[in-house]
């Protein structure tokens, strides 16, 4: 092996790259602009407060019940709840100006209470939804199925309204012919018991005002981000500035690609081919150049992030640089492979744009690989961008030891070997 | 050397010799097998049969030291556009192991000899298509090998450029080079070769000096009039029955006549013509060149084939 040729190769290749300033605007601020606007929307916009999801809640009814919903909903830190009508509801929904539109109709209130004892039919409560937040509506749902419990139950153990909920549900049983004779006295005992209780709260309510009770969620949530350690945020920026690098150093490889065919066409592969020097030093030369302007962008992507966005290394330093060395040569044998698969530059270039894009969103590069389907999750293992991506995310704001980071950069080195070995087999070495 | 593409046989039992001193032409039209065989001698293609032979040696494989020996100017400008003349002969002499002061004196030398030393530091991309052509030559002589394959290092260059790479071959040949130039441009060849070799559809038509490929053809002489009066009657068919006479024609005014011998024959078809009354008003000679050999040869012209 001749490494003084492999060596003026890449040094020709690398100061090509430095001389041609689109190709370093591309491969440092393209990245850099579309990580942060990324990183920008999953940070919550870097002000740190959660984003509301925007509900309309038109209040048909206006009885206690009701506005003992709206009142909970409007204190829930989850939502941005507004009153409304229906009509302007369902605009606002129609036009994306709000996720939900809740309607609530009247006699919801009295109804909702009968229903809490199985002595009326249920009411209904329109959901006005924009299909594409679905995610957001079955947050939404939850929230309001806490909400309503907690209104209608207040209401039905200590309200006007339970009170005649239970009244009626009283003279309901007693007249039931269908109930066995057991069941019935069972009931009749529940619900004097509840009106005893409505007895009670109102005897005490005759001199000052009660706090009202109901059913409520029999338990608190403590929420914990989980990060690489306690007290560390989550920045959002890691992820997206781990996938744009490899989307880029994939696209730098797709240049080194259409470079060699580039070459060809030009005849100076033909010149590098009459010299004294074996066909693995040429590649190797090449894939040297290819791993040094991927370590470039890595570097300049990553460092534009440490510097300004705060994204620092939370778990192993060389497992850090160790994933990112994988990847360069994992892209730069993608390269190789590319030119050894391509025929023109052209054709070649527009094809291999289309399989980086793929690659780079199965890998988890523009979403994180954990909001796929399980199946995806397993399948897209077999990319190596899922390994890389998993690797610095591991590595920055998960906070992994160096065991993680080596395996992920184990196995992207492996992919890197794969596509070097078809860059060799498919290679095409004889001139015309 | 024997070379296919599936059914297309582009080169089939070609035997060249490259002597030092001499420059081999290598002519033929396009697809003729011209760079094949090039590619070929420079290790770019592995024949299916036969051997390059490098000072007896069998050049073997892609890092065999005896490709060092050989030069080669490929067709295209394999050059680096974005670099400087001096980049560019730094990167092509590494691919041959040389560095520090040796490659510094030889980068200084083939620019003085292709007269770039002036623009060495501009980028190749800001040249005329002549001093990328002479560029071109310096690279493959960088490393100063005995041997160099040169395909078609004129193609798109203007005469100037053309005269000036046609003096550095010149000198190369003087200083003991051995050269094979591959052209579709007979007066190149005429020009500069010692020996040509034709080829035609992957084969070996013709090889020798020119004189001696010139003695295979029945006429060897052109005598060409400018008409001034073309005289009465229809005389093109008794003047092709003139002895010596091989054939005749006339087109835009300019009467064409191969002779068999032109000493000898031309001054009785002059006077038969001027008995006739044809008047001309300049008459040139012409000895038959490689066109006619290969248009003798093969039956087609060179731009045709």
């Amino acid at each position: 092996m001749n490494l003084q040729a492999a060596a003026a190769i890449a040094a020709k290749d690398v100061k090509i790259f430095f001389k041609d300033r689109r190709a370093l605007f591309f491969i440092l601020a393209a990245p850099i602009a579309i990580a942060t606007f990324f990183g920008f929307l999953t940070s919550g916009g870097g002000s740190g407060e959660k984003a509301r999801i925007p509900v309309l809640v038109a209040d048909q009814d206006k009885s206690a019940v009701s506005k003992s919903i709206f009142d909970g909903l409007v204190k829930d830190e989850a939502l941005g709840v507004q009153a409304s009508t229906e009509a302007e509801a369902r605009e606002a929904v129609r036009k994306g100006k709000a996720t939900v539109g809740l309607i609530i109709p009247k006699g919801f209130g009295d109804a909702s209470a009968k229903a809490l004892f199985g002595g009326g039919k249920r009411p209904e409560m329109a959901l006005l939804y924009d299909p594409s937040h679905w995610g957001e509506m079955g947050m939404v749902r939850g929230l309001l199925t806490q909400h309503v419990m907690e209104a209608v139950s207040r209401e039905a153990f200590s309200g006007e309204a339970g009170r005649k909920a239970i009244k009626d549900s009283l003279a309901n049983v007693s007249a039931s012919t269908g109930l066995k004779p057991e069941d019935k006295s069972a009931l009749t005992r529940m619900l004097k018991g509840v009106a005893d209780w409505q007895d009670r709260i109102e005897a005490a309510g005759a001199g000052e005002k009660q706090e009202a009770r109901g059913l409520g969620i029999p338990f608190d949530a403590r929420e914990e981000a989980v990060t690489s350690g306690k007290g560390v945020v989550y920045n959002g920026y890691a992820h997206s500035f781990a996938g744009m690098a490899i989307q880029f150093i994939l696209f730098a490889a797709i240049d080194l690609g259409a470079g060699i065919l580039l070459e060809r066409q030009r005849g100076l592969w033909k010149r590098l081919r009459s010299a004294p020097v074996s066909r693995f030093t040429l590649l190797l030369g090449k894939a040297l150049s290819g791993a040094v302007i991927s370590l470039f962008c890595l570097a300049g992507t990553f460092g534009f992030a440490m510097l300004f966005l705060k994204v620092r290394i939370h778990g192993s330093i060389a497992g850090f640089m160790a994933i990112c060395i994988s990847s360069a040569l994992m892209a730069s044998a993608f390269g190789l492979m590319i030119a050894a698969l391509g025929r023109t530059p052209a054709a070649t270039r527009g094809i291999s744009v289309l399989a980086v894009l793929m690659l780079v969103m199965l890998g988890g590069g523009w979403v994180p690989s954990f909001l796929f389907p399980s199946w995806m999750q397993r399948i897209t293992l077999l990319i190596p961008t899922r390994w890389a991506v998993d690797g610095l995310d591991g590595a920055t704001w998960r906070g992994l030891g160096a065991g993680y980071a080596l395996q992920s950069a184990a196995v992207v080195l492996l992919f890197a070997a794969l596509f070097g070995l078809v860059a060799l087999w498919r290679f095409r070495w004889e001139e015309e | 050397m024997n070379k296919s593409y599936g059914t297309l046989k582009a080169a089939e039992g070609i035997s060249l010799f490259l002597a030092p001193g001499q420059i081999l032409g290598l002519l033929g039209p396009n697809g003729a097998g011209k760079t094949t065989t090039v590619s070929m001698l420079a290790g770019l293609v592995e024949p299916d049969s036969g051997e390059v032979l490098v000072d007896g040696r069998p050049m073997n494989g892609d890092s065999d030291p005896a490709k060092a020996r050989i030069g080669l100017v490929p067709q295209d400008l394999a050059l680096v556009d974005e670099l400087s003349a001096r980049d560019n002969l730094a990167f092509f002499g590494a691919l041959y192991g040389m560095q520090g002061r040796r490659l510094k004196e030889a980068i200084e030398r083939a620019l003085g000899f292709v007269g770039l030393e002036e623009r060495s530091k501009d980028r190749v991309s800001s040249f005329s298509g002549g001093m990328k052509r002479r560029l071109n030559l310096a690279a493959a002589l960088l490393h100063d090998p005995p041997v160099l394959l040169l395909d078609e290092p004129t193609v798109g260059v203007d005469p100037q450029s053309r005269n000036a790479i046609f003096d550095n071959l010149a000198e190369l040949r003087a200083r003991g080079k051995a050269m094979l130039y591959t052209t579709h441009y007979m007066e190149e060849a005429e020009r500069l070769c010692d020996r040509i070799h034709i080829m035609d559809h992957g084969k070996t038509i013709a090889e020798g000096t020119l004189r001696e490929l010139t003695a295979l053809l029945p006429a060897t002489s052109r005598l060409i009039l400018e008409l001034k009066e073309r005289g009465a009657g229809e005389w093109m068919p008794g003047l092709r029955e003139l002895p010596g006479v091989e054939s005749a024609s006339e087109e835009g005014g300019t009467l064409s006549i191969t002779l068999r011998d032109l000493p000898s024959c031309a001054p009785a078809v002059l006077a038969w013509l001027a008995s006739k009354g044809v008047a001309y008003a300049h008459v040139s000679s012409e000895r038959a060149g490689l066109e006619e050999i290969f248009l003798a040869l093969t039956g087609k012209g060179l731009r045709d084939a």
